[in-house]
């Protein structure tokens, strides 16, 4: 055993040790994720008999599917919608988080209270915190105000954007941005951080280099911070769109909640949400598809 | 203007633009929190005085201390605190190992075990909650333990089996968030270790943890406040024990009670109603986030202190 392990190549060995590193999650893959998934797909496949003593499943085989696509009244146009806000935020957000860390990452006074300050979304979009907060009428009233507060009216923008006759529908866009923007600001917490902690880790040097080498502060931006960050930016794109896919507040999945409670049943529920899988596994495929050729790794 | 007074303005001119959208932003993310705060400082009395909007009038601690007594704050703190710190500690460790290991090790099936990361990141947990709790109730490792089964639920081993297997809630994307951070990284000085003789372990211990601080933080971070948060897990597999996220639910019901059986007036009954739920249970949130508060200013210091680091070594 011993020689063999000797004779080995360096290459082949450390394929080994790779694969050996990612064995821990490839067994919790198997064990504790993959048997219960497989038993939601069989799930979207039956129909969910409750009798008194226990359950049972009768197979339908496509019919959820056919149901959830054809017949289901709001189905494919919550799915339209979902879809469709997804797109306008998500630029939104991504943009967002890389410029407020930035910002976060300079140097200036209380530092720190700002960076507690834009870790708050994170705590306080998360979990239980939520959970209360539907049902808080406190809460309630604070978006009552801030929906009408004059900073994000945008009445002052849009005038002004008229008198400078831009485009009608780019008016729109930039209005609805800015209404949305206490909605980015919250859906950004976890990517601020992730963005900051890849900031943090561009050694100085590189830096220190490029102002020797005579880059200026624009030249050092494009040329080292962003490819640098670059893998990032997958990332964030990548939590981003799965984070607004599975909130529990998204439109979707409230209307699967609602038909496994209330509708059309616990099958139905299950084939709608494999829909909606196969959709975001389709589209996560194609962002990877078109953003993995982008990025600076290195090599 | 010389060189130097124009660079002296723009510096100001920069500043003077931060502060104006840091106080923005700020004003958006504090607003609900300040409301909170205010709310649970309010008397009851408050509630009814029609001209108290955002600062009470009569300020107490009352509310907190309801909460502290009927949420038993003390133990619940030690319960959630031993559950958070496990958990994110084997997830950070797991995670962090296998991120390594799809970073930098091009073996057959690397991109698809990282695919199978990113899957059970997209499949939300509440979707296979049910079959889950069933696995864990009825666990026997796929029949490997022969018709005998264990049940690990009201243990911490669920916990522990999925912070150690990395599948435990948003690992997928823990694991992802380190591929990254490793992949970012230069590669002279692992073929140094190499070269040096180290094996894979060893330099994953020595060369790649050093170096990618900040993402490890930012990763433990995200695994403690998400599990200190989570309330579907921990409803799930430790039902009816007192964790921080039951002990908040149910708490507004217990200070209901104790009232209701403290005074004998009957009318009490009428006056507690959602609004004054509003003021303890805000109050009881507070409870809940001010650790994750004190924790995070704690280790927002390592963001800092890393660059540093890295400097030296890179």
């Amino acid at each position: 055993m011993k020689r063999k392990r000797r004779s080995m190549s360096f290459a082949s060995r450390q394929k080994l040790a790779g694969f050996l590193f990612t064995v821990p999650f490839l067994v919790g893959f198997i064990l504790l994720f993959a048997v219960p998934f497989y038993q939601a797909v069989m799930l979207s496949f039956s129909e969910l008999v409750l009798t008194p003593q226990t359950f049972e499943l009768r197979w339908k085989g496509w019919e959820n599917y056919g149901y959830a696509l054809q017949v289901h009244p709001e189905f494919s146009r919550t799915f339209t919608e979902v879809m469709v806000k997804l797109a306008t935020e998500l630029p939104m957000i991504i943009m967002f988080s890389f410029f407020a860390a930035t910002i976060l990452n300079s140097d200036f006074k209380g530092r720190t209270i700002v960076r507690t300050l834009f870790f708050l979304p994170v705590i306080l979009s998360a979990g239980v915190v939520l959970k209360m907060e539907v049902n808080d009428y406190a809460q309630i009233m604070v978006q009552h105000l801030q929906e009408g507060a004059p900073f994000f009216g945008g009445a002052a923008v849009r005038s002004f954007f008229d008198a400078a006759r831009f485009p009608a529908g780019m008016v729109d866009y930039v209005i609805d941005a800015i209404k949305a923007l206490p909605t980015v600001i919250r859906a950004s917490g976890v990517q601020i951080l992730i963005f900051l902690a890849g900031l943090q880790s561009i050694p100085r040097e590189v830096y220190e280099a490029a102002s020797v080498e005579g880059a200026t502060g624009w030249e050092r931006f494009w040329l080292i911070t962003f490819p640098m960050m670059t893998p990032l930016i997958l990332v964030n794109v990548i939590y981003t769109i799965i984070d607004s896919f599975t909130a529990m507040n998204n439109d979707l999945v409230v209307l699967i909640r609602e038909t496994m409670l209330r509708g059309a049943g616990y099958g139905v529920s299950m084939a709608m949400a494999m829909i909606y899988f196969v959709a975001i596994g389709l589209i996560l495929l194609a962002v990877f598809g078109l953003l993995s050729r982008r990025i600076f790794y290195h090599v | 203007m010389s060189l130097a007074a124009k660079e002296r303005w723009r510096k100001r001119i920069v500043a003077l633009l931060r502060t104006v959208l840091l106080i923005g932003i700020a004003y958006v993310i504090l607003l609900p929190l300040i409301y909170r705060f205010s709310t649970a400082l309010m008397s009851i009395e408050d509630l009814y005085d029609q001209s108290v909007r955002w600062l009470p009038r009569k300020p107490t601690l009352r509310n907190f201390r309801l909460m502290w007594e009927h949420m038993e704050y003390p133990a619940a703190f030690a319960r959630s605190l031993f559950l958070a710190a496990l958990t994110s500690g084997l997830q950070l460790v797991t995670c962090s190992m296998v991120g390594y290991g799809l970073a930098r090790f091009n073996f057959p099936g690397n991109k698809l075990v990282f695919g199978l990361a990113i899957f059970t990141l997209m499949i939300p947990p509440q979707l296979i909650m049910t079959p889950t709790y069933l696995n864990f109730r009825f666990f026997d490792l796929l029949g490997l333990l022969r018709g005998r089964s264990l049940n690990l639920i009201g243990t911490y081993w669920p916990f522990i089996l999925m912070g150690l297997t990395g599948t435990g809630f948003r690992c997928g994307l823990y694991i992802f968030i380190m591929r990254q951070f490793f992949r970012g990284m230069p590669k002279e000085l692992e073929e140094a270790a190499y070269i040096d003789g180290a094996g894979p372990l060893a330099t994953f211990w020595r060369v790649m943890i050093p170096g990618a601080v900040p993402g490890l933080v930012t990763t433990f971070l995200f695994s403690f406040v998400w599990q200190w948060n989570d309330y579907l897990y921990v409803t799930t597999f430790m039902a009816g024990r007192n964790f921080l996220p039951q002990a908040l639910e149910g708490a507004a019901t217990k200070v209901h009670k104790a009232i209701d059986e403290a005074s004998a007036l009957a009318a009490s009954s009428g006056f507690l109603d959602d609004h004054f739920y509003s003021l303890i249970n805000n109050a009881g949130m507070l409870l809940v986030i001010l650790p994750l508060l004190i924790l995070y200013i704690f280790l927002q210091r390592y963001f800092v202190e890393s660059v540093e680091r890295t400097g030296i070594v890179g």
